[in-house]
């Protein structure tokens, strides 16, 4: 991010050493504990449980409990076709999660809309709020799910301090 | 610092003798400290940010319709006593249905007081109708 976003902590260290160490520590810190806010609106669900199940046991990757709060919550999971009926419910909910907060989207329908390229389909949950990581797929393998949450992970660890905090969504109403 | 712990150990020792209580006494500091730590570190390096969309209860993505601070009838807090006291009868009876045997005629007459007693109350309330919902 560029200088002059610096907020808190970064403003008084700046890029020092010590800065950039404890951003490594915070964001490992991270990348192993996320706490799944589960929006599943669809039959990815399916595949969602039997990731979260011991077959493919998301516990492994430090995501294991899916808290149905989104104060608790800082990796809000979309799970399935999002409509334009349950978009401000979506956007909420992202609102509500606490910082920091990223955003996974579950299969071909939260990223781009899918086959319902109808009037009454989002057409891709990135029209509402950021997303980190896309995995399309109709429904996707639990195996590249997990591979997203791998790449999820690295994104994370990298993450400087003038990235966060990130704010509400820009569709947000007033 | 050991000589000091090592005084204070003995001091305790000659009067209470509470020595084998200092472990619990370094696990409770430890475990303020660590809650303590955990609160002070999260302050400082916790990114935060305050809309009002943020702000509002959740209530599963939904505006708030009504606020939760209703008023209800005093009523439910009768119930609710009145519950709790015969629960806690019951409660009661329970042991005594196992050790029964062992209780013999003793352990049923103080029984049956006990019963009798809140069976008193019972009907007092009974009466004063504090059993009508109207």
């Amino acid at each position: 991010m560029s200088a002059g976003h610096e907020e808190g902590i970064e403003k008084v260290l700046g890029n020092s050493v010590l800065l950039t160490k404890l951003d490594e520590i915070i964001g490992w810190g991270r990348k192993y504990s996320f706490f799944l806010y589960p929006f599943v609106t669809a039959c990815c669900g399916m595949e969602f449980m039997s990731l979260a199940g011991p077959r493919y046991d998301l516990d492994r990757f430090g995501s294991a409990l899916p808290r149905f709060s989104p104060r608790q919550a800082d990796l809000l999971m979309v799970v399935g076709t999002i409509s334009h009926k349950q978009a401000p419910i979506l956007v909420k909910v992202y609102n509500q999660m606490t910082e920091p907060k990223w955003v996974f989207s579950f299969g071909v329908c939260a990223t781009s809309g899918g086959f319902y390229d109808n009037y009454a389909t989002v057409q891709g949950i990135d029209t509402l709020i950021p997303v980190d990581v896309y995995v399309p797929g109709c429904p996707p393998r639990p195996e590249m799910v997990i591979d997203g949450l791998l790449r999820l992970q690295q994104k994370v660890a990298k993450e400087r301090w003038s990235d966060w905090p990130r704010g509400e969504a820009p569709v947000t109403k007033k | 610092m050991s000589v000091l712990v090592k005084k204070l150990i003995t001091d305790t020792n000659t009067v209470f003798n509470m020595s084998e209580y200092i472990p619990v006494l370094i696990m409770l500091l430890l475990g303020a400290g660590t809650a303590a730590g955990i609160l002070v570190a999260t302050t400082f390096i916790g990114p935060k940010k305050e809309f009002a969309d943020k702000m509002e209860p959740f209530e599963c993505g939904e505006h708030p319709i009504v606020s939760p601070k209703l008023r209800f009838s005093v009523k439910f807090y009768l119930v609710a006593i009145f519950f709790v006291i015969f629960d806690i009868e019951v409660v009661f009876l329970y042991p005594w249905a196992v050790l029964f045997k062992r209780l013999g005629i003793f352990g049923f007459i103080e029984m049956m007081l006990f019963i009798v007693i809140l069976a008193i109350g019972l009907i007092y309330v009974w009466k004063r109708g504090a059993l009508e919902w109207e």
